[in-house]
């Protein structure tokens, strides 16, 4: 079957209202008669459920949390991009546009992106009127704060908690539906397969996961909103209970799956303490507007911090290396993520690392010159004496303390450093997700009726995501787009009826499901599912991390293959099926995310360019000013890789949509 | 550090539970307790046993999936924290910690050291919302300026993580917090006016339902709280419930 994107003709920016305008609707009386079931209740499900119910669907909505509200959504910090142009600085639909694909290093659909720009404003009006306490300015204006790799101020936040807010919001909005009967939530369930009938996503089959019931659920259509799977990695800023599972599920059905191998790994994180680490923290990008990032210029400095015998703060500035103002003296600290989590890693494995670790990993994000810089400053508008350096420090440190004061308390709380003394110790981490399942313009996966949104999705990010989009493509997608779009397919369902569940597909469906689950509680293998996880993040740490080249990637694919036989083998599953077991839910997610890490290996080998968050060692620049930075392959790969399963992950099979820029001139990134 | 944990094991809301002691070795003063938790159980999973059954999930203090009753305080000895931020060097080499659920009657026992806390959504469903419709066409974010002081004060509102702490620190294991939360955040913006009265009364009223006690004031609530929470909120709730009774 060949890739149809199905985008609509037609001049960019008229796209999506040509479209809009000549989609088949359903009437209200008629939406009544139609169940929609939501796989996923964060930014992007929770949207979706409430306005799909808003409209007059029945929807039905499943978190593997206790909570809609506990999705990781509520985990972002930063803040939510928007085209609204309030600071007055030149914003438009077309720059946030072009940023975002330029970001995304040209591997992103232009008419997606293009569509995301344009409902961005509309996601500010309805969270302000859902009561998202955005912040403001003294004249009661909404605020805005400038991110990574643009030239505008266009980013919405609340404090540091945006996404919580987002997510509250989009809760709240829910909550009005829960209490109407137009959404039934169903907590602490967890999808374990899609239902396909006559070709079309027709239901799920989910597990209570308090009291281990299997339990068959007909819809018109599915939508999964399941977040992204940075966990494959096992150490990640994504919460304990993140995976692929409800992508990988529809996937191995039909789904087609988009650049896998797309991550972002985020620069400033706390780094590992050690063997028993089960998360990472991550430390908002805002940081490196004022703190300078370095190690040490001679090795021995940072053997003898490792070692505990010197301290930050006794190496000389002379001996200082400030290695990513030196190597991009034009944008400095604030290069985008990707290119500052290779340097630190590149630092670190020359065996400049600073961490008091296991692995030594970790470089130093410095203060101390903004806490100077801050206090003179204030100094001066005081009238206070500048020479003063008790004074100054003290000054300084109040204004650091009031632009970052919850992170350094969140600091300090992990590592046990003051950081207003002494450097913060980061170190890159897995964060974000840009590849999953691949949509067309509807947000249609490959499997008719089934949809994907949100990060689950590949769409919009190409293959870097630039701060703060995530949380503008999960609302945009729930609240502004897929509401539209299910309805033109929708449109055909009106005369269905009711889908029984007691069908030969539902039957099949529970059967492989009870299946999988009886195999696990049986097994009695040696080895808990963590020990697996853990074994399988190395490898993909190691060798699909950061850079990767031929030989890691096909040493992974060999590795992890072997790692998933002998899981099937030797995984110990205590407990029962019929009462709360979590190693049972976490058996069956590390069992996916076993076989989506050797497609995401596959994925890496195949795509030979270096791009975005994917750097290929073979693909550098090899003299010239841009000697050994990432080299894009344009010619050979400006494509979306869609995978299609075939039974082992090794075996499956590329689909190429090819990406047309008719309206961004593609051009190679220099941050020089 | 060695330690001995004294932890409530339960299979299920109607076995009747009890403490269950265990040792652990090894464990290092950078783990946070839940990296503790989770040591514990591999060990228990090696040996043939059942894992103890706890709730957590961003473990970075904003999910408010992680509870635990720790020495005989919600989110443990530390302020200002929930149980996944908490660290073990707040705890001594050779230490005796007991580890219990959130208690309350509006939180029935799942399993262990888990509780249902869906009370705390179905009194959301009764008005934790603005009816507004999703149509691309709502007013300008802009038109309706809100004061900086306002904003601020709702959004310190709206910072709760719906975790209960507030009620299994209370004696009567009221809720008043949490609601007062709610109904502050909306009560303190122009959006959340127009429905203000009955949002406020059938808050109240589900709070009720819900089965959790009286507030009488002892302020234990605003203490345990991880997110500072303050008490200004319920006052607010009870002016607000007054003006919507008369
Ligand atoms: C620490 C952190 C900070 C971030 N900061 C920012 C930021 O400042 N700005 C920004 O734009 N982005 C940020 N991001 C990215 C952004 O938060 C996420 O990409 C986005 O919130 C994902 O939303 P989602 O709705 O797709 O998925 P999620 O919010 O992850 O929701 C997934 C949902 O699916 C459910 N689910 C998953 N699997 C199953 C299953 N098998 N069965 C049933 N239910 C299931 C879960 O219960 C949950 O409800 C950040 C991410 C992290 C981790
Ligand atoms: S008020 Fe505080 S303690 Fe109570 S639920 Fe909210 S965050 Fe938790
Ligand atoms: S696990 Fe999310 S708040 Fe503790």
């Amino acid at each position: 079957m060949a890739l149809d994107s199905k985008v609509p003709k037609g001049p960019i920016k008229d796209k999506w209202t040509d479209y809009k305008n000549h989609i088949d609707l359903v009437n209200p009386a008629n939406k009544r008669n139609i169940d929609i079931i939501v796989v996923g209740t964060g930014l992007a499900g929770g949207s979706a459920a409430a306005t799909l119910a808003e409209l007059g669907y029945n929807v039905k909505a499943f978190a593997y949390q206790d909570s809609p509200r506990r999705a990781h959504s509520i985990a972002a910090q930063g803040g939510i991009n928007a085209a609204k142009n309030y600071q007055g600085d030149g914003d438009s639909t077309y720059r946030l546009f072009y940023d975002t694909v330029k970001g995304g290093d040209y591997r992103a659909r232009e008419a997606n992106v293009y569509r995301l720009a344009e409902v961005s404003a509309n996601i500010i009006d309805q969270c302000v009127a859902q009561g998202v306490p955005f912040a403001r300015d003294y004249g009661g204006l909404l605020d805005n704060r400038s991110f990574g790799g643009v030239l505008v101020s266009r980013t919405f936040y609340a404090k540091g908690q945006t996404g919580q807010q987002l997510l509250l919001g989009a809760y709240s909005a829910m909550n009005r539906q829960i209490a109407r009967g137009k959404i039934q939530m169903f907590n602490r369930h967890e999808m374990m397969d899609v239902v396909i009938v006559d070709g079309k996503a027709r239901g799920i089959i989910a597990r209570n996961l308090v009291t281990g019931e299997i339990e068959r659920h007909s819809a018109h259509a599915v939508v999964i909103g399941s977040g992204g799977y940075g966990n494959v990695f096992f150490l990640s800023t994504n919460a304990m209970g993140s995976n692929v599972s409800a992508g990988w599920k529809i996937h191995k059905k039909g789904a087609h799956f988009a650049n896998p191998c797309y991550t972002q790994i985020h620069p400033t994180c706390i780094p590992v303490h050690g063997e028993n680490q089960s998360k990472l923290t991550l430390m908002s990008e805002s940081l490196r507007n004022d703190g300078r990032i370095w190690v040490p210029k001679k090795k021995e400095d940072a053997e003898a911090i490792r070692a505990h015998k010197l301290k930050a703060t006794d190496i000389a500035e002379e001996d200082r290396d400030y290695y990513l103002e030196r190597r991009y003296p034009a944008f400095g600290n604030l290069v985008p993520r990707d290119v500052a989590s290779r340097a630190a890693k590149e630092r670190a494995d020359a065996g400049y690392g600073v961490g008091h670790n296991e692995t030594g990993e970790a470089v130093f994000l410095d203060f101390a010159f903004a806490i100077e810089r801050y206090g003179k400053e204030q100094a001066l508008i005081k009238g206070l004496d500048q020479n003063n350096k008790a004074l100054i420090t003290d000054l300084g440190k109040k204004v650091v303390e009031a632009k970052y004061g919850n992170l350094f308390q969140m600091y300090e709380k992990i590592v046990d450093e003051n950081p207003y003394e002494t450097p913060m110790m980061i170190y890159p981490a897995v964060h974000y997700t840009m590849g999953g399942v691949w949509v067309d313009y509807n947000l249609m996966t490959t499997i008719p009726g089934c949809y994907c949104i949100g990060e689950a999705n590949f769409s919009d990010h190409g293959a870097n995501r630039l701060g703060a989009s995530a949380l503008m493509q999960g609302l945009a997608d729930g609240y502004f787009v897929l509401p539209y779009t299910i309805g033109d397919y929708l449109s055909n369902d009106i005369r269905t009826g009711t889908i029984p569940t007691d069908t030969p597909e539902f039957d099949q469906a529970e059967k492989e499901v009870r299946e999988k689950v009886d195999f696990f509680i049986n097994n009695n293998g040696t080895k808990s599912v963590d020990h697996f996880h853990k074994r399988l993040g190395k490898i993909m740490w190691n060798k699909v991390g950061m850079a990767r080249n031929e030989k890691g990637l096909k040493e992974a694919m060999t590795e992890i293959k072997a790692l998933r036989e002998e899981f099937w083998k030797d995984v110990k599953v205590p407990g029962t099926a019929d009462t709360y077991n979590e190693e049972l839910a976490k058996a069956g997610r590390v069992a996916d995310f076993l076989e989506l890490g050797e497609l995401f290996a596959k994925d890496a080998l195949e795509r030979n360019e270096s791009c975005g968050g994917h750097f290929r060692e073979e693909s550098a620049e090899e003299d010239g000013p841009q000697k050994g930075e990432a080299k894009r392959d344009d010619e050979n790969f400006a494509y979306v890789a869609a995978w299609e399963y075939k039974g082992e992950p090794a075996k499956a099979v590329l689909h190429k949509e090819e990406l047309e820029f008719k309206d961004i001139e593609l051009k190679q990134r220099s941050y020089k | 550090m060695k330690l001995t944990l004294k932890i409530w094991r339960q299979n299920g809301a109607n076995d009747k539970g009890g403490l269950v002691d265990y040792k652990l070795d090894g464990v290092s003063p950078d783990m946070s307790f839940l990296e503790m938790l989770d040591m514990l159980n591999e060990q228990i999973i090696n040996e043939g046993g059942e894992p103890v059954a706890f709730d957590h999930d961003c473990r970075e203090g904003i999910c408010g999936m992680c509870s635990l009753y720790i020495n005989g305080e919600a989110h443990g000895p530390d302020r200002g924290v929930t149980t996944c931020q908490l660290h073990m060097r707040m705890f001594k080499d050779g230490d005796t910690i007991f580890i219990e659920p959130f208690r309350a009657s509006a939180f029935p026992v799942i399993k262990d050291l888990i509780v249902d806390r869906t009370s705390f959504d179905r009194i959301q469903h009764a008005g934790g919302f603005i009816s507004v419709n999703t149509s691309g066409n709502t007013q300008d974010a802009n038109s309706l300026p809100i004061s900086k002081h306002a904003a601020d004060e709702a959004m310190d509102a709206a910072t709760c993580i719906g975790c209960g702490a507030c009620v299994a620190t209370c004696k009567n294991s009221s809720a008043m917090l949490f609601v007062g939360a709610k109904v502050s955040q909306y009560a303190l913006l122009p959006q959340g006016q127009v429905e203000a009265t009955d949002r406020v009364k059938n808050m109240v009223a589900q709070m009720d339902l819900e089965g959790f006690g009286n507030c009488t004031n002892t302020g234990a609530c605003e203490v345990e709280c991880p997110k500072g929470i303050s008490l200004d909120n319920i006052a607010r709730m009870n002016r607000e419930l007054m003006k919507a009774s008369v």
